[in-house]
């Protein structure tokens, strides 16, 4: 009982090495540092895969451990997102400004060089005014930090509103997927502020790094999403380790039991509902530099239902579970819907992988649901021969006295 | 004011239908009490007063020295004042081990950042194998609760009741589905807290209740029929009525 917190939980030792492994290996094939067997390309597919990972993390910890199904923490991981794009594009967006102004012959004063931007970010939906939200869009260290903040207020704002109303189950699905939904739609409009459905562009370039390519700045990135990875799993196998784990996975069994221990069952799942929203938020930060662009489609519901379903292939209530489901599911959907995979023609007719790739996915959903609740993190337990209790979901009861399943089943 | 628990003319009513009229009820510091009655009579809508998780239309719980009224606490605030609930089915962790159910019981902070960084000390780990040995699961405390018996996981939800140390006990049919031995035991556990703790048993078993020794509060729609010894009361003419059928 008194071993370390690692000693307890070798999974995470598990995990940190084959990640690293995994990091190096890449750093050694990259163009940037290796072989260049690994197209700088490939090198922010996988590191975008890695925060993916992180957001599922998340996830596995509410819904899997809490029991809570959000569909909108992909809703958090756009937000992130967005607080990153909004400076990464200003400062960008500045710098061209600036180099075009200062060819002319009066020097620009202040106030220009910030109309100029204005014009040059807002042109596309008709306006040049800031919005109130661009506010602190010229400090990296105000939209960092606005990057767990946002996220973190909305979980917090929505959580308390719904936790306290004691919604819960199919019914709290439900809540955060029209959240998710109102804020997609309100981002697509032009007046949003955030360019409408033109989103955020051009955020693979780092302001003041012109001359740095990208081969290298993809690897930054990939470093980055990796160590963020490291530290998320590792926060959060502490935090489901102990007694809060205990606790929340109570809540998730059965919540009534735990308010009758005294337990706050509305205080915990608030607290992690908000911890988990900014966990996705970090996520989205450093997923959307390396995508380039983002927009109010990322945030659409059916991105946080995805999400769902890779925690759920994966193996949920386990956290190396979420993330061999993301970077599973998420590399094999990019080899099929990236038109990698060989249409199969079957006379009458041909089956092409990106449109049929939802429906193998939906059915995989449906066959894992089904028969391998415990998900791909599942084939861990026939290794280690860790063993569930089996009851069927049913409680023997008072009628079949004190006999065991086995002997009740005789 | 040495009553510990006071219940003044609740009454509460669902769709119409009054599952508790006008009822009162009060038991001391230290004291074991039995509740007794036919299905409908409504003990579970008592209990589900007293631990906050049903507010009644009228009427005052008055709870301790302070005779502070417990209704519109909440289940938690109720559950921390110190009313522990056990309910009919064992309801356990199943998927968590026996010594997790344990701690996770043990009077403690229940604050989520004071749980967050909660380390068990020595102390609590011996008054979980203190407990342990109290309800016979010392060889058991690894696995996992669903694995136990159905009369083993009874008893681990007594077990956690005695770990929150509460001042009042409420105990739904403990002795439901368990074999004669086992409800031997059980009662001596219940007789052993009720030494030190006020302890209510809600039971339809009347044996059971005999072995109890105390007194005995019959409930028959909604209000108190009769109180007393159980003779007392199997004694009373509407006791008999309601109960033997008329």
């Amino acid at each position: 009982m008194n071993r370390s917190f690692i000693g307890r939980n070798p999974s995470i030792l598990i995990f940190l090495l084959v990640l690293a492994i995994f990091t190096i290996g890449v750093t050694f094939m990259s163009e940037a540092f290796g072989a260049g067997m690994i197209s700088t390309s490939f090198v922010k597919t996988l590191g975008k895969t890695l925060c993916l990972a992180l957001v599922a993390v998340a996830m596995d910890l509410i819904w899997g451990y809490a029991g809570i199904l959000s569909l909108g923490h992909f809703a958090f991981f756009g937000l992130g997102g967005y607080m990153i794009g909004m400076w990464l594009m200003y400062e960008r967006t500045r710098e061209i400004v600036e180099s075009s102004m200062m060819e002319a012959p009066i020097p620009p004063t202040e106030q220009e060089i910030v109309d100029g931007i204005g014009n040059q970010i807002f042109g596309v939906v008709g306006s040049s005014e800031f919005p109130a939200v661009w506010a602190f869009a010229d400090s990296l260290v105000l939209q960092l930090a606005l990057v767990v903040l946002v996220p973190g207020l909305l979980a917090f704002v929505f959580g308390w509103l719904a936790f306290r109303s004691r919604v819960t189950g199919v019914y709290l699905s439900i809540l955060t997927q029209a959240m998710t939904l109102a804020l997609s739609l309100y981002l697509f409009q032009n007046d949003s502020g955030l360019r409408g459905n033109n989103g955020l562009s051009g955020l693979q370039n780092l302001p003041g790094l012109d001359d740095v390519s990208q081969d290298y700045v993809s690897m930054w990135f990939f470093w980055g999403s990796a160590l963020a990875l490291a530290l998320g799993y590792v926060f959060a196998a502490w935090i489901v380790s102990g007694k809060f784990g205990s606790v929340i996975r109570g809540i998730r069994d059965n919540e009534a039991r735990v308010r009758f221990l005294g337990y706050s069952v509305e205080g915990y799942k608030l607290f992690l509902f908000t911890v988990t929203a900014m966990i996705a938020g970090i996520a989205g930060a450093l997923y959307y530099p390396q995508a380039g662009i983002i927009n109010p489609a990322e945030i659409a519901p059916i991105a946080s239902i995805y999400l769902a379903v890779w925690v759920a292939i994966g193996g949920r209530g386990r956290l190396y579970g979420a993330v061999i489901g993301a970077v599973f599911v998420s590399l094999v959907s990019t080899y099929f819907t990236g038109g990698q995979a060989p249409d199969i023609n079957l006379g009458f007719y041909t089956i092409q992988w990106v449109d049929w790739w939802t429906i193998l996915l939906g059915l995989s959903f449906v066959l894992v649901t089904l028969f391998a609740p415990q998900g791909i993190g599942g084939l861990f337990d026939l290794v280690s021969g860790r063993h569930h209790p089996d009851r069927h979901g049913a409680d023997l009861g008072p009628d079949h006295g004190s006999l065991r399943e086995e002997e009740a089943e005789e | 004011m040495s009553q510990l628990l006071e219940v003044n003319g609740i009454s509460v009513t669902f769709d119409g239908f009054r599952a508790i009229n006008n009822l009162s009820f009060n038991i001391g510091r230290a004291e074991l009490r039995a509740i007794i009655g036919p299905n409908g009579a409504g003990k579970t809508t008592f209990m589900d007063i007293v631990t906050g998780k049903t507010k009644p239309d009228e009427g005052t719980v008055l709870w301790g020295e302070m005779s502070r009224n417990l209704i519109g606490m909440n289940e938690a605030r109720i559950a921390q004042e110190g009313i522990g609930r056990k309910f009919q089915k064992p309801t356990v962790f199943e998927d968590q081990s026996v010594e997790d159910n344990l701690l996770m019981a043990l009077r403690n902070n229940r604050r989520a950042f004071a749980v967050l960084f909660w380390k068990p000390t020595d102390a609590d780990m011996n008054r979980v194998s203190e407990l342990a040995a109290e309800i016979g699961l010392s060889n058991a405390l690894g696995r996992k609760a669903g694995e136990l018996s159905h009369g083993q996981k009874q008893w681990l939800e007594i077990g956690m009741l005695l770990a929150q140390e509460p001042k009042l006990l409420l105990v739904d049919e403990p002795a439901a589905g368990m074999t004669p031995e086992e409800r031997e035991k059980t009662t001596d556990i219940l007789v052993e807290a009720a030494k030190t703790r006020a302890v209510v048993v809600v039971e339809h078993d009347m044996e059971f209740v005999r072995r109890l020794n105390c007194k005995v509060t019959v409930l028959h729609e909604g209000s108190v029929l009769a109180e007393g010894s159980l003779d007392h009361v199997t004694a009373n003419k509407q006791v008999i009525d309601v109960y033997l059928g008329r």
